[in-house]
């Protein structure tokens, strides 16, 4: 089936199975690796990217569920000239990741979070990033990033 | 893990996926958000050979204040429901359970017909429903039928649906200020509930419903029977547990899922009569 996503501004189109993932999308079809499979089950959040605005796990949303839609990655994240998002940022600033894995997913789901919750509490901040597992356990620092861009 | 292979087709209205269901027959499935038959699928434990996509219908996604109840479009995702105006003020049990489904990204996605439909027992909205005595509007090829909650579920991922019937609508009736509560045990954020608990309160009229504690959500009648007849909140929650029939699994025995229903049944109760 031929079917078109916008994936960062730029129209991928290409002719996919009907059952593949919208994360083999983003990896195989349109090269961008910075979104990762982690437990590919919907549990841990590390394939989080935004679906038309809002985090989705996109091991769990078939690539034509997004046909026509509109996808950021971690790649879209950054401005043109390297500046990083500022949540991209907050994590080097406090140190928010230690192997890295989750790091891609934990931001896609923290800047829709405080999308919708700009002014979030800790607690917010902690129920709200319930999707997104860290293996290295590494969430007090996760938690001050993400913080650290809500608006006091 | 990649879901074996299928036939994808995506409906636009509600009576064009049922005449495609009805062409497909019985090995086709409807696919709304995806995030009940996706996993499923993707572990193989559903292999339908076609596809109909539900999800771009999306004159089903809608909450409406009906006069003595709310009507929600079955293709309402969780985080719509969970933030409506009108189900925040006329079914606030409904609106607070659906924030526990999953995980934010899950509720971008999920809807509240295909959890419903999905008739997982675990799931939270099957016995929120069901508590607040919600009536199910189907369609099928010779019209619609209403279904009450109480005589939606048949078995472990089973209802009544007939295979080219589709869920559109559920009723909920107005809660009218009833108190209100919903407990959810589980040992892990994001994971099914081990056992929980919907329930309401509204004086003598109390409702009581179930997660997890029988191959289908369980209506504990016998707990509002006793708060109707004047029992206490600890004689009442004792009963939590007699219309159940749990099964045991790696989270809980038998008789832990029955403790954990009196328990819950009794920590719902006060704080829905607060």
């Amino acid at each position: 089936m031929e079917i078109s996503i916008t994936i960062n501004g730029q129209v991928v189109s290409a002719d996919v199975e009907p059952r593949t993932l919208l994360v083999q999308f983003i990896r195989d079809n349109a090269g961008l690796t910075g979104t990762n499979i982690g437990c590919d089950t919907s549990s841990c959040g590390a394939c989080s990217i935004h679906l038309d605005g809002e985090a989705a796990k996109s091991c769990t949303v078939l690539a034509v569920q997004a046909d026509g839609g509109s996808v950021t990655t971690i790649e879209g994240m950054a401005s043109a000239d390297g500046t990083l998002h500022p949540m991209q940022q907050a994590f080097m600033d406090n140190h928010g990741l230690q192997c890295g894995y989750c790091t891609p997913g934990m931001v896609m789901a923290a800047t829709s979070l405080l999308e919708e919750n700009p002014s979030a509490t800790e607690e917010e901040i902690r129920i709200g990033l319930e999707g997104n597992l860290c293996r290295c356990t590494g969430y007090h620092n996760i938690v001050q990033a993400v913080l650290s861009c809500t608006k006091s | 893990m990649i879901p074996s292979a299928f036939e994808y087709v995506r409906a636009g209205s509600a009576e064009e996926a049922i005449s495609l269901i009805a062409e497909h027959g019985d090995e086709a499935k409807f696919l709304a958000g995806g995030h009940s038959l996706v996993p499923l699928m993707k572990l193989r434990l559903a292999q339908p050979s076609v596809l109909i996509d539900i999800g771009r219908v999306s004159d089903l996604s809608y909450v409406k204040d009906a006069g003595d109840h709310i009507a929600v479009g079955a293709l309402t995702r969780h985080c719509d429901v969970e933030n409506s105006p009108i189900v925040m003020e006329h079914a606030p049990l409904l609106a607070h359970a659906t924030s526990h489904v999953g995980d934010p990204q899950v509720r971008h996605r999920g809807t509240i017909g295909g959890s419903l439909a999905h008739a997982d027992p675990a799931s939270d909205l099957p016995a929120t429903t069901l508590a607040l005595g919600a009536t199910y509007v189907v369609q099928g090829p010779n019209g619609t039928r209403e279904i009450p909650a109480g005589s939606f579920y048949e078995g472990y991922l089973t209802s009544v649906l007939a295979a080219d019937e589709m869920l559109t609508e559920i009723r909920v009736p107005k809660m009218n200020g009833a108190g209100w509560s919903f407990q959810k045990f589980n040992r892990r954020a994001q994971d099914w509930a081990i056992v929980g608990v919907a329930a309401w309160r509204n004086g003598s009229d109390a409702g009581v419903a179930l997660v997890n504690m029988a191959s289908v959500p369980v209506l504990a009648t016998s707990v509002g029977s006793a708060i109707a007849s004047g029992a206490s909140i600890e004689d009442a929650a004792e009963q939590a547990a007699i219309e159940a029939d749990p099964q045991a699994d790696l989270n809980a025995s038998v008789e832990y899922r029955q403790h954990l229903a009196r328990v819950l049944t009794r920590r719902a109760l006060e704080e829905a009569s607060a």
